[in-house]
């Protein structure tokens, strides 16, 4: 992207007049999307961003600066801005290691979108358009949309890292519209993965839209939700949110090191149920959160966070690790060149367990059963957290019944994961995006079903 | 900057008779600072620039977009714009803007003195701020942050029909997140200020408000479950609220996608509510003489004593509906696609202070802060459902503080429900202006 030379220069100016770590992060990144509503293909947009991000750290202090001027000149003004703070500090320059070139394209993407004409891309949105449509008579709209992205990063750094890295996302998301005597309700599908264009060819796009549409006509019957504390029982396919908010969040170093989690200085100790394995994991194959390397160079990880109910190890980057004298987890990434990197997940999941998805249905009297996640929040330093559910339903007398509103549950992350009492053997990982200090990145979330046996549920009558 | 005006123009001059084209210009700088326990974590400066264009030819819209000014990517972007434009649907409104003869208002919304400050005297600020928020309470165990931000922007929109604006915007703000330790009891607080230049920034007010919030929570409770009155401080009505105008967006009316749809002209909320967007108010930090199609902004009326009375519309919605643009146009970024929306809502004041509301609430709950909005509101059904904490309210008095619970309505339930309106408008970065306001009958869900 930039040749060796340049890079070497850059990093030697960063730490011309001090500092004790300097990398420059070069980006360049492609995007697709198309979307379809009423049947009608709306405005294709496409574009691309090049920039790069210069960081210098001194001590416990990072300066960052960054530009859209890949020249020499304009990458040697982000140099003197970033390196402006260590320059202040009065210590000795330390002398850079460039390291040897690493090239990493992740190996499993086949077909580059970039190399699918716009015409295809369009007709998937077609093809989910007519699906969704004959899905029911209760079925008034489709909207439909494809994106993809090509990103293509160079990360060098004085202590002798340098890596190139390529990574291909591509996601189609549909949504359906039913209307009925209640009014409109709206069921939403998604497949997002770390590949090509050849995720096509896996997916069976007309299940795609059928899901979408039958959660929406379900939901006409929905039933307003109870309030209260209940058990649920969270399917395995409805996504991994649960640990992502209750847990995840309070597992990376970043907020642990500054006590502002609930799980600091607790290593080694129960912090969750025996039946709680978790991990996160970016090497998956394809998976949304997967990657080679982070956003620092290292190469992802699987990491065992909770295992059999104790706490294993945080989630770390360069810049906590350093603190610790450790090594990072491979867990530093940045939403682009212009943000500093922080500690993120990438892949977090629960492991299967072995009971089955019915034996735990039909070993509840009463509760609820959540299909599909919604998204969450949570505060670490406190450990609350919520999340909504847009497709569940009642449990009565072990069995599935009538659909629900959607809302939101809430809880705090160390006693709800004490409170699992039931992991069952299936399994899958959903894409979602999770926000941190006003950055995006794409991560994903899996569990098996399993049952908590007690969460406050956020509805409206009595339960 | 003015010349981001001549690139769009020499931009659009290239428009053939078939094709309409549209290019918005942006020019930003920014700088942002953290402070932990007295050192600086991260400074950040920076900045950047883009372009967005769309074309529409033959009423199909292409949409192309760089992460920079350069002459050479400008003509690629054009080329990739005209490239998209042949694969969309031909939808018979799209279009760009026709300029309305509307008088832009003139707004001083710079601030020389920011764009000269020296950075020393910002990381002052956010080392000050974590100084004063620590020295307020000996709860306060740490800060998590201590924040200094500014940004200014420079934005130009022009247009083949013959739309050209330019605007120009800064501002500043402090942030504190405040950790509170007792009895093994975490708890935490969110204070912030914001101005439109460096002088007017205040760090006592974020320093007292992120103290008040962590340290007002310790020893918090869940709440039992029930049905209450709610008072919603300003920051909290300033989220509801968007969601509310959110629903006003003539896109979402035109897809039946609101519960406001065709509702024009009916009582859709207590008659204690009016409420206008208004982004040629300078308070607001949204402020701005343009929409993001580059018409001139105005005072629009929503709600007038609960009767509804407007949606908004950019251009393409106001000619599906045969009307005008409301100078409604909002667009996330380069990137972005102009739909309508909110720009800078606000709740025409009450009579009443915030103590003077709570003091009429015989068994009540005051909600400090909420989680889960982006999945707890269906701006369709208008289902409510989210997380919470605060203080319970009873016999008048602030009782003891709650957490670990959710409340629940419905968005039109809730606005019929309006019981009070503050005096306390309050402006914060965001395009709604924040209030108190009481609403009753809110499901808690807690133990």
């Amino acid at each position: 992207m930039i040749d060796k030379s340049l890079v070497d220069r850059v990093i030697r100016a960063s730490l011309a007049h001090g500092g004790d770590f300097a990398e420059i992060f070069v980006e360049e990144k492609s995007t697709f999307s198309a979307s379809l509503e009423d049947s009608m293909v709306e405005g294709l947009s496409s574009g691309t961003t090049r920039g790069a991000g210069i960081r210098v750290r001194c001590s416990d202090t990072t300066g960052f600066a960054h530009t859209a001027d890949l020249s020499e000149i304009g990458l040697m003004r982000a140099v003197e801005a970033a390196s402006s703070l260590a320059r202040h500090a009065a210590q000795g320059v330390r002398t850079v290691e460039i390291g040897e070139r690493h090239q990493t394209k992740l190996p499993f993407e086949k077909t580059q979108p970039t190399s699918v004409s716009k015409d295809k891309k369009i007709d998937l949105l077609l093809r989910l358009d007519q699906a969704g449509r004959s899905s029911g008579a209760s079925i008034r709209q489709v909207t439909a949309g494809y994106s993809d992205s090509f990103r293509k990063f160079l990360v060098a750094n004085s202590d002798g890292v340098f890596v190139e890295e390529e990574q291909v996302r591509t996601r189609l998301a549909v949504g359906c519209v039913a209307i009925g005597d209640t009014g409109m309700q709206t069921g939403y599908e998604t497949t997002a993965m770390t590949m090509g264009f050849e995720l096509f060819d896996e997916i069976d796009l007309e299940l795609l839209a059928i899901t979408a549409a039958q959660r929406a006509i379900q939901k006409l019957a929905a039933r307003p939700t109870p309030s209260g504390q209940l058990p649920i029982i969270l399917n395995g396919l409805g996504g991994g949110v649960l640990f992502h908010e209750a847990c995840g969040h309070g597992l990376e170093a970043d907020h642990v090191l500054k006590d502002s989690s609930v799980y600091a200085n607790r290593l080694g100790e129960l912090v969750a149920s025996p039946l709680v394995t978790l991990l996160d994991d970016g090497t998956v194959a394809n998976q949304w959160g997967t990657y080679s390397h982070d956003d620092e160079g290292n190469p992802s990880g699987k990491n065992t966070l909770i295992q059999n109910g104790v706490l294993v190890d945080y989630m770390w980057d360069d810049t906590q690790s350093e603190k610790k004298k450790r090594q990072s987890s491979g867990n530093g990434r940045r939403q682009s060149y212009s943000h500093l990197p922080m500690v993120r997940m990438t892949n977090t999941y629960l492991q299967p367990g072995e009971s089955t998805p019915e034996e735990i249905i039909a070993d509840t009297e009463h509760g609820i059963y959540v299909a599909k996640l919604g998204g969450g929040q949570v505060n670490t330093a406190t450990g609350d957290f919520v999340f909504g559910m847009t497709e569940a339903y009642l449990i009565e007398n072990g069995a599935i019944t009538a659909p629900l509103r959607d809302a939101n549950l809430i809880g705090n992350g160390p006693q709800v994961l004490a409170n699992i009492d039931a992991v069952a053997n299936d399994f899958a990982i959903v894409p979602g995006t999770c926000g941190k200090d006003g950055q995006s990145v794409p991560v994903g979330c899996g569990q098996p079903t399993l049952r908590i046996k007690s969460v406050t549920v956020g509805g409206t009558v009595g339960g | 900057m003015a010349d981001l005006i001549s690139i769009g123009e020499s931009i659009v001059s290239r428009a053939t008779d078939a094709e309409q084209i549209e290019v918005y210009l942006l020019w930003e700088r920014e700088t942002s600072i953290r402070v932990y326990e007295k050192d600086i974590e991260s400074l950040t400066s920076a900045e950047a620039s883009g372009v967005g264009i769309r074309v529409i030819s033959n009423g199909r819209v292409g949409i192309s977009y760089a992460g920079t000014l350069d002459v050479g990517e400008i003509d690629r972007t054009l080329d990739e714009a005209r490239d998209n434009a042949r694969f969309g649907s031909v939808d018979v409104f799209a279009g760009v803007a026709d300029p309305d003869g509307i008088e832009a208002p003139r707004l001083d919304l710079w601030s020389n003195d920011l764009m000269q400050a020296p950075t020393d005297r910002k990381i002052a600020l956010a080392m000050d701020l974590e100084k004063l928020t620590l020295s307020k309470d000996k709860r306060i165990r740490s800060l998590n942050s201590s924040n200094y931000g500014d940004v200014s922007v420079e934005a130009a929109i022009v247009n083949s029909k013959g739309v050209a604006s330019f605007s120009q915007q800064t501002y500043c703000w402090v942030w504190a997140y405040a950790l509170a330790v007792a009895n093994d009891e975490t708890q935490t607080g969110y204070g912030l200020h914001a101005a439109r230049g460096i002088e007017q920034i205040d760090i006592e007010y974020a320093a007292n408000e992120a103290a008040k919030k962590a340290t007002r929570m310790l020893g918090a409770i869940k709440p039992s479950s029930g049905s209450f009155t709610a008072v919603f401080e300003p920051d909290i009505t300033a989220s509801l609220l968007g969601i509310v105008a959110g629903t006003l967006s003539a896109e979402a009316v035109q897809k039946g996608k609101s519960i406001f749809s065709g509702r024009i002209g009916e009582q859709v909320a207590s008659s204690r509510l009016s409420m206008y967007d208004d982004p040629s108010d300078a308070r607001f930090f949204s402020a701005s003489p343009y929409d993001d199609e580059g018409l001139a902004s105005r005072k629009n009326q929503l709600i007038g004593d609960g009767v509804l009375k407007q949606y908004f519309y950019d251009s393409y919605t106001g000619r599906k509906d045969n009307t005008n643009s409301t100078g409604s146009a909002i667009r996330a970024g380069i990137s972005g696609i102009c739909t309508p929306g909110p720009r800078a809502v606000l709740v025409a004041p009450g009579d009443n202070t915030p103590s003077d509301i709570i003091a009429g609430i015989s068994d009540g709950v005051l909600i400090q802060s909420i989680s889960g909005i982006h999945s707890g509101v269906n701006p369709v059904s208008g289902d409510f459902s989210v997380g919470a904490e605060g203080i319970r309210i009873s016999n008048g008095e602030l009782a003891g503080p709650i957490k670990e619970f959710t409340i629940a309505s419905n968005l039109q339930k809730m606005m019929n429900d309006i019981s009070a309106i503050g005096n306390d408008l309050t402006f914060r970065p965001g395009g709604t202006a924040g209030i108190t306001i009481a609403i009753d009958n809110i499901n808690v869900s807690g133990a």
